[in-house]
C-alpha cells in the first residue's frame, strides 16, 4: 500500500485536497465577472445596490473562512466573533474618535489579525470537532462579552452603536449606497487578489501541505504551529475587514447581530460555494443572503423547513458546491470547442 | 462548605440532562463519525410526539415505549432517505446537511405544535428527593435512567454480536466489510439507536425545561460540550462529561464574581477548552494515532 493510499484509507482528512490551480478562475472569466460587478449598479435601485454591497461583504467573509478551511484545513465556527470585532473596531473608531471610515479598515484588519493569531495559539492543539467546539465557544461568548458592563461606554451595550454612512468624496455625483458599493468592490477585489497570491505563495503551499497531511508537512520542514496560527490570523483579519464594511453598510452594530447564526451562515456559504474554491465564496454569499428570503416568500410559517429543503437539494445535486458546477461548465466548454 | 455541596448537587442534577444528551451525541458519533447538529431537534420532535400521544389519552409509559419505537424507525428512515446519498460527499457537506435537517425539524415542529411553552409530565413526581431541596425525585429518576442506559449500552456494545459489529463498522469500515458486516446498515442502526436515546433524553428533560420547539438549543450545546469533554469515543466519558459540565456551570455561576446567567455558558465552554488544550482527545477519549 503506498503512502497516499494509506492516508485515504485512514479517512481522517476533514477537507479534501484541492490543487492550488483549481482554487481560482481563469483570466477571461474573472474579467467578465468584474465587468458585470462594475456595471450592474448603474441600472438598479438603491436597495438592490445595498444588497449587492452586502453580497460582496459576505462574500469576503466566506472567502476568509475558505482560506482557513479550504486552505489550511482548520474548521471554524467562530467567524462571527472576528466579524464582530472588525465591526466594533470600525464603529468605535468612527463614533468615538472621528476616524475616517476608510482608515478604520486597516486598523480593524490589524486588530483582528492579532486576535485571530492569539486565538490560534490554544487552538493549535485541537483539530476537527474539538476545534469546531473551541471556535463555537468563541462565537457564543462574543455577543455576551460585547454586552459587558465595563465596556458599555465604548460599545453601547445591548443598544449597540449607530454608524454614519459616508458620502461620496470629491463631490462625485453618486448616491451614498452606490459610493459604498464601489468602495467595497475595490476593497474586495484587492483582498481577493491578495488571497489568490497568498495561496500561490510559499505560505499558501505550507497551508495546503498542513491541510493534506500535517505530519508529512512538518517532516518537510513546514513550521506547523506558525502556519496554522498564521492562517487563523489572516482569516480573522479578512473577516474583520468584512465586519468593518458590514458595519458601515448597515450603519449599525449591536451584539445580537453577531451571534452563532452568522457563523453558521458563513459556513453554509462556504459549503455551497465549494470548499477551497475562492470564487465560489460569492456564490455562497448569494445563497445565504437570498435563499432565506426566497424560502420566506414560498411559505412564511415554514420558512425554516423550505430553507432546509433547498439546502438539501443543493448539496444533493452538487455535493462539492459551486466549484463542481464550474468544473462541469469547463468540461462542457472544452467538449464544445473540440467539436 | 454548605453552599459548595449544594451547588455541586444542583450541578449534578442539571448535569444529568447534559449527560443524557451527550450519550446520544456519542452514540451517533460512534456510528457515523460526525457530530449531528440536528440531534437536539430530533429529540425535541420525539418529545412532541410523546406529548401528542399523551394528549390523545395514551398512558405515560405506553407513550414512552411507542415514542422510542417510532424514533428508532424515524432515525433509520432519516439515514436511509437523507444521509445515505451523501455518504460519499465531503464531511463538510454532511455537516451542512445536518444544519438543513435542523432547520426543517425546528420549523415543522413550530408549525405543527406552535411555539407556546407546554407542561410535560414526569413519571417520578417532583417532591424533594430524600429530603434535599436541591434534587427532586424527577432529577434523581433522570440520573437513575441515565446510569441504567449507560449500563445497557455498555453491555450491548461489549457483549452482543451486533454491538461488536457496530463497533467494527465504525472503527475500521473496510475490514468490517471484509468479514461480512453490512456496514451501511450498521450506520442506519446507529442512527436509529441515537434517535431513540435522544428521545429518552428529550422526554426526561422536557419536565425541567418545558416543551417547546427551541427547548433543545441550550441543552444540545452543553451536550456537545460534555461529549467532547468526556471524549467522543467513550459513552462513559460522555456521561461523566455531562455531570462535570453541569457542576462547572453551577460553580462558575456561584463563585466567579460578575458571572450572571449570561456568562455561564461562555465560562463553562472556556473551562472545557482549557481541559481540551491539556487533553486534546477529551478526558476518556482514545487517542487516534495518525500515520503518514
Amino acid at each position: 500500500m503506498s503512502a497516499a493510499e494509506e492516508v485515504v484509507a485512514e479517512g481522517h482528512e476533514a477537507v479534501e485536497a484541492v490543487p492550488k490551480r483549481a482554487m481560482t478562475l481563469g483570466t477571461g472569466t474573472s474579467l467578465v465577472v468584474l465587468a458585470a460587478l462594475l456595471i450592474a449598479p448603474v441600472f438598479v435601485k438603491n436597495f438592490i445596490i445595498f444588497q449587492m454591497t452586502m453580497l460582496l461583504i459576505y462574500g469576503l467573509a466566506v472567502l476568509a473562512l475558505n482560506i482557513l478551511t479550504g486552505g489550511s484545513g482548520q474548521f471554524s465556527l467562530g467567524q462571527s466573533a472576528f466579524y464582530a470585532v472588525g465591526a466594533y473596531t470600525t464603529a468605535v473608531l468612527m463614533e468615538h474618535f472621528n476616524v475616517n471610515y476608510a482608515l478604520t479598515l486597516p486598523i480593524a484588519g490589524v486588530v483582528c489579525f492579532g486576535f485571530g493569531f492569539l486565538f490560534g495559539q490554544p487552538a493549535l492543539r485541537l483539530s476537527g470537532v474539538y476545534l469546531a467546539l473551541a471556535t463555537f465557544a468563541l462565537a457564543t461568548a462574543m455577543p455576551q462579552l460585547l454586552k459587558l458592563n465595563f465596556l458599555e461606554h465604548w460599545t453601547g451595550g445591548v443598544q449597540g452603536l449607530v454608524v454614519t454612512k459616508p458620502d461620496a468624496p470629491f463631490g462625485l455625483p453618486m448616491s451614498q449606497d452606490m459610493w459604498l458599493y464601489y468602495f467595497t468592490l475595490v476593497v474586495v477585489i484587492a483582498i481577493y487578489i491578495f488571497s489568490v497570491n497568498l495561496l500561490r505563495s510559499r505560505s499558501g503551499r505550507a497551508f495546503m501541505a498542513i491541510r493534506d497531511n500535517e505530519i508529512a508537512a512538518s517532516a518537510m520542514g513546514v513550521d506547523v504551529a506558525l502556519y496554522k496560527t498564521l492562517a487563523f490570523g489572516v482569516s480573522a483579519a479578512i473577516t474583520g475587514i468584512a465586519g468593518s464594511l458590514g458595519a458601515i453598510a448597515v450603519q449599525f452594530v449591536a451584539p445580537d447581530s453577531y451571534t452563532i447564526t452568522l457563523a453558521i451562515s458563513l459556513f453554509l456559504g462556504m459549503v455551497v460555494g465549494g470548499v477551497g474554491w475562492l470564487p465560489g465564496s460569492i456564490v455562497g454569499a448569494a445563497f445565504i443572503i437570498f435563499v432565506p428570503n426566497i424560502a420566506e416568500g414560498i411559505s412564511k410559517g415554514l420558512s425554516g423547513a423550505v430553507f432546509g429543503v433547498l439546502l438539501f437539494l443543493v448539496i444533493y445535486l452538487v455535493p462539492h458546491g459551486a466549484r463542481q458546477v464550474a468544473i462541469m461548465g469547463q468540461q462542457l466548454a472544452g467538449r464544445l470547442r473540440k467539436n | 462548605m454548605e453552599l459548595f455541596t449544594n451547588q455541586v448537587l444542583a450541578g449534578i442534577a442539571t448535569g444529568a440532562i447534559y449527560a443524557c444528551m451527550a450519550l446520544a451525541v456519542v452514540m451517533i458519533y460512534q456510528a457515523i463519525d460526525h457530530l449531528n447538529f440536528a440531534q437536539g431537534e430530533m429529540a425535541m420532535f420525539s418529545t412532541f410526539i410523546s406529548w401528542q400521544l399523551m394528549q390523545w389519552g395514551v398512558p405515560y409509559w405506553a407513550a414512552f415505549i411507542l415514542t422510542l419505537a417510532l424514533s428508532f424507525v424515524a432515525g433509520i428512515a432519516i439515514e436511509r432517505i437523507l444521509f445515505k446519498p451523501l455518504a460519499k460527499a465531503p464531511v463538510l457537506t454532511n455537516v451542512a446537511g445536518f444544519i438543513a435537517l435542523f432547520a426543517i425539524i425546528n420549523s415543522s415542529a413550530g408549525l405543527i405544535w406552535d411555539f407556546t411553552i407546554k407542561q410535560y409530565p414526569t413519571p417520578f413526581g417532583s417532591a424533594p428527593f430524600l429530603g434535599s431541596q436541591l434534587i427532586s425525585t424527577h432529577q434523581a429518576g433522570m440520573i437513575g435512567v441515565t446510569v441504567l442506559l449507560l449500563l445497557g449500552l455498555y453491555f450491548f456494545f461489549q457483549y452482543t454480536r451486533i454491538g461488536l459489529a457496530m463497533r467494527a463498522a465504525a472503527s475500521v469500515p473496510e475490514s468490517a466489510r471484509l468479514v461480512g458486516i453490512n456496514t451501511s446498515w450498521m450506520i442506519a442502526l446507529g442512527w436509529g439507536m441515537a434517535t431513540a436515546i435522544g428521545a429518552i433524553a428529550g422526554m426526561l428533560i422536557a419536565p425541567v425545561v418545558f416543551l417547546e420547539p427551541n427547548m433543545m438549543g441550550g441543552v444540545l450545546i452543553y451536550g456537545f460540550a460534555a461529549a467532547v469533554l468526556g471524549g467522543l469515543t467513550s459513552p462513559f466519558g460522555a456521561v461523566v462529561g455531562g455531570f462535570l459540565v453541569g457542576i462547572f456551570e453551577n460553580l462558575a455561576g456561584t463563585y466567579i464574581p460578575g458571572v450572571g446567567n449570561e456568562l455561564k455558558l461562555p465560562i463553562a465552554l472556556a473551562l472545557i477548552i482549557s481541559v481540551l488544550v491539556v487533553k486534546p482527545a477529551g478526558l476518556f477519549g482514545r487517542h487516534i494515532v495518525k500515520r503518514v
